[in-house]
């Protein structure tokens, strides 16, 4: 059976997958001027970044949001999840359903409905607008991620635990928590990457009291080019790899 | 089964996820078709009386043009993915289990990173004096750089580029479902290769091509920020004229009308989805 075509195809993706960010790596690193041409190694594009108060500033606002929203979806999105799977109620379907449509709703969607909302109650746009927002787009990918570890799950433990004398606290402490411990974190992170990525829903639900990086990156690069925003992708690159490595590291621990 | 003392546990969750999705999710959409039926106000955004205006802008020949340009430009850039994704998928399916791990992992690595900073990337590659027209003018290839940014094109490679693995992954596991014997079976049966591919392989894998195609249409008509950063001003997309009628016209009751518009042509994908997925139910069964 021949296997190059399929390998060769596959590679050819791969590299077609990987060229910017690998241009966008290099040129991060570029002296010239232009922002085309090559002009030597430098770092005066980390330092500029670094310089640049309203840049560093929108950095930790924006890491500080993701960090609250992804907490804040995994924490609701866990127990949402435990609710759909061990308790019957009225409108489950409907409950279910309404997650499915968040998730698939185009963005901008989700964004005009939300700035109306917040406009109507006179919330003030800024980090409490960013945050609901963020959690809304969040929530339904923890619940689904969550929800497929338990329907893995093995139900006689919990039970076992209950005959054993188990309080349901300490059963969910000791058995269903760190069972669906690796789903929590795959949620966490999951929601962490979305609300540091995400573009549309913040353009239209942030206000001048909370600028975030998407949205300061959004205004340098509309207008030409930025040699700046080489040297935060690339930082935004390692960090997304840094994260995304401790996950898989804590998930092979946990399965020890 | 449940002892009293779970009981409020049970209540506490259900009304806090209730309350978020009622108050941040349907009351949210329940203001926008409010709003799409009336009438545009400078000051207040909305007034009175209500009317079906917006909904009548929408053929406006000069919006219509607009969305038919965006239409066009999401359904080539879905086509494109498609043809690359489908055989894609087929060959990482093939590879060997432990490798298609890494294989996904590097196909997911890249859309970690912010997908505004990949999009310029695309900039640095595409522009005039850009890397592309560098190498291919170095080489002789052609004379003159050609314009590739600002264009149709450059729009549709960039939504190819960052929406092509939500085309990718729901294939990747209609392929890995696909049961070797339904293809040993189709070829004893006398069928060559493309009478397979016709009459098994496709048919199995079509509510994996409809659930891509889903993933991949309706944000192409949303992502504003390709077009600002890569098509100028005339390749435009829905979520442009969106956004343009929210904060900038402060027109909402046609900005809301032309996001129902997307709604509805989800709607419409996802009903497609889940009827391909009960034929092939019933198919099977």
């Amino acid at each position: 059976m021949k296997t190059w075509l399929p390998r060769t195809y596959l590679t050819l993706v791969y590299i077609l997958l990987y060229v910017p960010i690998v241009v966008l790596v290099v040129f991060s690193f570029n002296d010239a001027r232009t922002g085309y041409d090559w002009g030597g190694l430098s770092l005066r594009w980390y330092e500029a970044l670094f310089n640049n108060t309203a840049m560093v500033r929108a950095m930790w606002n924006s890491l500080w949001l993701a960090l609250s929203a992804a907490t804040v979806s995994t924490l609701i999105g866990a127990l949402t999840a435990l609710a759909l799977h061990r308790y019957r109620f009225r409108g489950k379907r409907v409950l279910n359903g309404m997650l499915f449509v968040v998730m698939m709703s185009p963005e901008i969607v989700l964004a005009i409905s939300l700035l109306a909302l917040f406009l109507l109650v006179g919330l003030q746009l800024g980090y409490v607008s960013l945050l609901l927002a963020h959690v809304t787009f969040c929530l339904p990918f923890v619940v689904i991620t969550v929800m497929a570890r338990l329907s893995g799950f093995d139900e006689s433990l919990p039970e076992a635990a209950r005959d054993l004398g188990a309080s349901d606290f300490i059963m969910t402490r000791t058995v269903l928590i760190p069972a669906i411990m690796p789903a929590l974190l795959a949620g966490w992170l999951l929601g962490f990457t979305l609300s540091l990525d995400d573009v549309v829903v913040s353009t239209f639900v942030s206000g001048p009291s909370y600028e975030i990086l998407p949205l300061r990156i959004y205004s340098m690069v509309r207008v030409g080019l930025k040699p700046e925003v080489n040297a935060l992708g690339t930082l935004l690159l390692v960090f997304s790899l840094v994260m995304l490595m401790l996950s898989q590291w804590i998930l092979i621990r946990s399965k020890r | 089964m449940h002892s009293i003392r779970q009981q409020p546990f049970k209540t506490a969750v259900l009304a806090l996820v209730w309350g978020w999705l009622l108050f941040l999710v349907l009351a949210p959409n329940l203001l926008v078709v409010g709003a799409s039926v009336m009438t545009r106000d400078p000051a207040t955004f909305l007034s009175l009386p209500l009317n079906l205006d917006a909904y009548r802008q929408l053929f406006d020949p000069l919006y219509l043009d607009v969305f038919l340009h965006s239409l066009y430009m999401a359904a080539m850039t879905t086509l494109i993915c498609l043809l690359i994704g489908y055989p894609f998928a087929w060959a990482l399916s093939k590879v060997a289990r432990q490798r298609q791990l890494l294989l996904i992992f590097l196909l997911i690595v890249p859309f970690w990173t912010n997908s505004l900073v990949r999009t310029y990337a695309l900039k640095l590659i595409l522009a005039t004096n850009g890397l592309l027209n560098k190498a291919l003018l170095s080489v002789g290839l052609i004379e003159e750089p050609l314009q590739m940014l600002y264009t149709e094109g450059a729009v549709i490679i960039g939504l190819v580029y960052l929406l092509l693995p939500f085309m990718i992954l729901p294939l990747y596991s209609v392929f890995d479902d696909l049961r070797q014997e339904l293809l040993l079976a189709s070829h004893d049966l006398g069928a060559g290769r493309l009478a397979t591919f016709v009459h098994v392989i496709v048919p199995l894998t079509l509510p994996g091509v409809l659930a891509g195609v889903m993933l991949v249409l309706l944000p192409a008509m949303g992502l504003f920020f390709v077009p600002d950063i890569l098509g100028g001003s005339r390749n435009l997309l829905v979520g442009n004229v969106i956004k343009n009628q929210f904060l900038d016209a402060r027109n909402w009751p046609f900005g809301a009308a032309a996001s129902i518009l997307l709604t509805l042509a989800m709607a419409l994908l996802m009903f497609a989805h889940k009827l391909s997925k009960r034929r092939l139910g019933e198919e099977g069964a």
